[in-house]
């Protein structure tokens, strides 16, 4: 199938799709591959470079969407792109479905099928086509350049001969992945860096880049984790104490980076106008949340203001301003999409809706929109789905084990029922407590998770010495022999009890992030 | 107070609590919580049976659940996190004996006197308490001993084994008969201590003849039996909690042992038949023979340059691991390279090791964090882009024949495909196979180096080189 990669035409955007390397590797997927002429212009990959990466170059992006089966984008189609798009095309881009319900309707009638890199689940499977997290790494790095740029001092603190210079001091709130990368740039930049998120799990994530995590002093202990290992909204107390903290930082720091998010919903106001005011002269304001709102109240999406010498900087295009780096991230997080689409590699797509990764990202297909996508429940760790079942060996048994459990379960019918033929009242009800136990064993057993099976070992061996009661209901026997022997199975078991709930304890003890 | 109702109620609680208990287990997170729940749980359970059914005795019953639980906690705070199987097999081997032992004394000396179908029934209950404890008993401290090295790991291949164990289940079967008539006439006892031998017997033979590849489906067996052991003398003191608690090992050991079968693409029968290249798989097994072209040995100064040049390396430990003790080695070279901006990550097999989960402990033992341990599931697909992978003393677990080649033994077992990465670097002593018994190809690709020698010490020499 053919790949066309247009030139993006929204104002100002300087990324492209795809890269000459990426360009390599999708050939190697049976794809051919195509790009208007000065697509990658913007972002430093000439069209020559493209021809040598065995791309054909196209003049006008009229021709280039006609002789396309694939095409990829940044950003979501404008108008002119909706128009150009064939019920026999699939599209993958930037689209935010939520926010833009009337373009999901036009792509839906026209028949195409449009994946949604936005929409590319929270999976650890879908991590290497997650463009989200490589577009935020990017921002939080660019973020503490643009800081910089606008920063009247070193990031460093010095001693030199001409005198002490003291350290920036550099506040990032929301420490995901735009924060974390902040953290990791500032940092390597020589700045002191302090963090604060609300979901207690990142302290150390933000500890771990040797940055000072922020203690909120706050009574309870609310969790802003939510869904799929986002913030979530909280208390209104929380927030008060929260902006407290922040208004005592403001005084002390000579930059904020902001990335606080929340999904779905408007930025939340963390910096008041007074706050920010309330920096020194000359520090520096970037709020990566300018899009959605902004964090900050002076903030101007997409502009720089300058407000009681404190710089607030609103750019909302952060990843196209490092368009190089953006686009070859970005292609990559495509070119993976695209691999697992391509299972054969004979360069031919399969829309697999039953592929979570796949099914989370298509928006629409065949006239019916198919946003959103059944919601997978996964936190910061993902329970594991029971194991896919079957691989191919055991499909070609099929028939005749298909026989065999119908036979077997046919004697396990019978011979259960000639038990309860003949079997007492007390029996049965022992035997319907076995049962059951035995399927709520496998329930719980399923949900273990693998790296936990040798504690699991260790924990069911002690508990299995449950049997230690047998030997107590014997041990104040009359017959001394009785009793000696129920007591040397109660030391026994007891090496068991004791033996496999330590152990078991020292293992889990080990387990850490 | 009234310890009539107490002690059900009690045993309600506890029976609640171990199913929590295993529920934990389900994340790391959870888990700790969870064996504090188990801990609970088997201490409302003593104390309801201590107080509620214990009329005298207090202090013989003290001193052995005193001694018990001291050499308990010795043996568990000395264990090294490399012989954690051994500790499990033979703490398995406790609760066969104990099954016995309460089998045996609930026979010699029953509490009610039971007549008719009743009676029977009793006596299959005990029956089969005594005998899949003295399985649980025999089989696990074979395995124990296999294991800690004290028997060697090769399968016993007795001629007609098959046969051998056919008579004596069928035995076993014929003496339950026997046991069950002279029970009802007032005897018992002599079919009762042939069958136990029987027992005994077959679950030596039943180890003996697996080989060590196969340990970690043995352990997980063993677990699974004594659950049904704690069960079956359940049923014959009808007493639920047992049945219970017994139940929910018995079915965590099966579907562990499952799992172990599937990751190694075996029939669980197969496994317990025993011995690897049963029937037509053995004259391939005899491949390893075979010239199959030069090896390119490294030495550690080299091993470290490219681990410090590469972007993604994934590091792949097996049994020889944690024979060499390298696990703390291999986290200091870790924690190196991520200093240097190197993303390194490990590549766990189900079957590493000799139990389910071997290699997780000894990592999480040496400090690696578990979200850069990730399952074989979850990382095969990302080999084309990993720059150097390292093998550990692991050898079938990576052989591309056991997709390659449908005459291998190790045929559709699914492999961590590290040779679809740029470099694979392996650990070996030298070019001997691994348990299975068969050359793997991987050692003789042009994008595969061997590092000679013992891993702790070849490691050492890597890390110093960093």
């Amino acid at each position: 199938m053919k790949i066309g990669v247009p030139k993006e035409i929204y104002a100002g955007e300087r990324r492209v799709a795809t890269t000459p390397d990426v360009v390599a590797q999708l050939t190697k997927l049976g794809f051919e591959v195509a790009v208007e002429s000065g697509a990658g212009t913007e972002s430093s990959f000439s069209d020559d470079a493209f021809r040598e990466a065995g791309c054909d170059v196209i003049a006008s992006a009229n021709d280039l969407w006609a002789k396309s089966d694939i095409v990829l984008k940044v950003r979501a189609p404008e108008s002119d792109e909706v128009a150009r798009i064939r019920s026999d095309q699939t599209l993958i881009s930037f689209l935010w479905p939520a926010q833009n319900p009337e373009l999901l309707e036009q792509l839906t009638a026209s028949g195409a099928t449009v994946l949604a890199m936005d929409s590319v689940p929270r999976i650890s499977r879908a991590q290497k086509a997650d463009a989200l997290s490589s577009m935020a790494n990017i921002a939080g790095y660019r973020a503490v350049v643009e800081a910089a740029q606008h920063f009247g001092r070193f990031f460093t603190g010095q001693i030199t001969a001409a005198g002490k210079v003291p350290p920036a001091k550099v506040l990032v709130i929301g420490a995901g992945v735009a924060g974390l990368a902040a953290i990791g740039a500032a940092k390597s930049m020589g700045a002191i860096v302090r963090s604060f998120d609300t979901r207690p799990e990142v302290k150390e994530q933000i500890e771990s880049m040797d940055a000072e995590f922020l203690m909120l002093d706050f009574e309870d202990d609310e969790d802003g984790s939510g869904e799929g290992g986002y913030a979530k909204v909280m208390s209104d107390e929380f927030i008060k104490a929260e902006m407290e903290l922040f208004a005592e930082q403001a005084k002390d720091v000579d930059i904020i980076i902001t990335t606080a998010l929340i999904p779905g919903k408007p930025a939340p106001k963390l910096i008041t106008a007074e706050t920010a005011r309330s920096m020194k002269d000359g520090s520096v304001i970037v709020d990566l949340a300018a899009e959605q709102g902004g964090n900050c109240e002076l903030t101007v999406a997409g502009e720089v203001v300058v407000d009681s010498g404190v710089t607030v900087i609103g750019y909302t295009d952060l990843p196209s301003r490092l368009a190089a780096q953006s686009s070859q991230l970005y292609a990559t997080n495509l070119r993976h999409l695209l691999t697992d689409m391509t299972p054969e590699k004979d360069g031919n797509i399969v829309v697999d809706m039953e592929d979570e990764l796949v099914r989370g990202a298509t928006v629409c297909k065949d006239g019916e929109t198919t946003w959103p996508p059944p919601a997978p429940k996964l936190s910061a760790a993902p329970p594991k789905a029971a194991p896919e079942p079957a691989p191919v060996v055991e499909k070609e048994e099929k028939p005749r084990s298909f026989l065999g459990t119908a036979i077997a379960m046919a004697v396990a019918g019978a011979a259960l029922l000639g038990m309860g033929a003949v079997a007492p009242e007390s029996f049965m009800s022992h035997f319907t407590v076995f049962v059951l136990a035995c399927f709520v064993g496998y329930m719980v057993i399923w949900n273990v998770t693998a790296a936990l099976h040798t504690p699991l070992m260790s924990v069911t061996n002690a508990i299995s010495s449950i049997i230690v009661i047998g030997a107590l209901m014997q041990i104040s026997s009359d017959n001394s022999l009785t009793m000696w022997i129920a007591a040397v199975t109660v030391g026994i078991t007891s090496i068991n009890i004791a033996g496999g709930f330590a152990v078991t304890r020292r293992m889990l003890e080990m387990f850490r992030k | 107070m009234n310890f009539e109702s107490i002690v059900p109620m009690s045993y309600i609680l506890a029976t609640v609590l171990f199913i929590l208990a295993l529920g934990g287990l389900s994340n790391q997170e959870t888990a700790r919580r969870g064996n504090w729940y188990g801990i609970t749980g088997m201490a409302i359970a003593l104390i309801a049976t201590i107080l509620g059914v214990v009329t005298a005795q207090y202090t013989i019953l003290l001193v052995a659940l005193l001694i018990g639980g001291s050499i308990g906690l010795f043996a568990a705070s000395r264990v090294q996190m490399t012989q954690m199987p051994e500790l499990v097999a033979i703490l398995h081997s406790l609760v066969g004996v104990a099954a016995v032992a309460v089998g045996y004394v609930n026979f010699m000396d029953p509490t009610e006197h039971l007549t008719g179908v009743e009676l029977t029934i009793h006596d299959i209950e005990t029956y089969l308490g005594v005998l899949i404890g003295a399985v649980t008993f025999s089989g696990s401290v074979i395995a124990f001993g296999k294991l800690s090295g004290r028997i060697s790991g090769n399968p016993l291949a007795l001629p007609a084994r098959h046969w051998l164990n056919l008579g004596l289940l069928l035995a076993a079967i014929w003496f339950g008969r026997e046991f069950v008539l002279q029970s009802a006439a007032g005897g018992g006892m002599q079919p009762l201590i042939i069958m136990t031998v029987i027992a005994l017997l077959f679950g030596i033979h039943m180890v003996m003849a697996i080989g060590g590849a196969d340990m970690p489906v043995v352990v997980s067996m063993l677990n699974s039996y004594s659950g049904w052991a704690a069960s079956a003398t359940g049923f014959m003191l009808g007493n639920d909690l047992l049945i219970v608690t017994g139940a929910l090992v018995g079915s965590s050991g099966a579907i562990l042992s499952y799992i172990m079968c599937r990751a190694m693409n075996r029939k669980f029968l197969a496994v317990i038949a025993g011995g690897f290249g049963t029937g037509g798989g053995a004259p391939a097994a005899a491949g390893g023979g075979e010239d199959q072209g030069e090896v390119v040995p490294v030495d550690p100064i080299e091993t470290a340059e490219l681990l410090s040049n590469a972007k993604e390396v994934m590091i792949i430990p097996g049994y020889g691991m944690a024979v060499a003790q390298a696990q703390h080695t291999v986290f200091e070279i870790t924690k190196t390279l991520r200093e240097k901006g190197v993303n390194v990550r490990f590549g766990i097999h189900p079957v590493a090791g000799r139990m389910p989960g071997h290699m997780n402990v000894l990592l999480a033992e040496a400090k690696v964090p578990y979200d850069i341990v990730y399952e074989m599931d979850e990382i095969n697909e990302d080999f084309p882009d990993v720059d150097v992978s390292v093998v550990i003393g692991a050898n079938d677990i990576v052989n591309p024949s056991a997709l390659t080649d449908p005459d291998s033994p190790i045929a559709g077992m699914p492999v961590l495909e590290c040779w679809k990465g740029k470099t694979s670097i392996v650990l070996k002593r030298s070019m001997a196979t691994g348990y299975a018994g068969v050359q793997n190809p991987l050692f003789f690709l042009d994008n595969t180096r061997m590092l000679f020698g013992d891993a702790k010490a070849t490691l050492d020499e890597v890390l110093k080189n960093l």
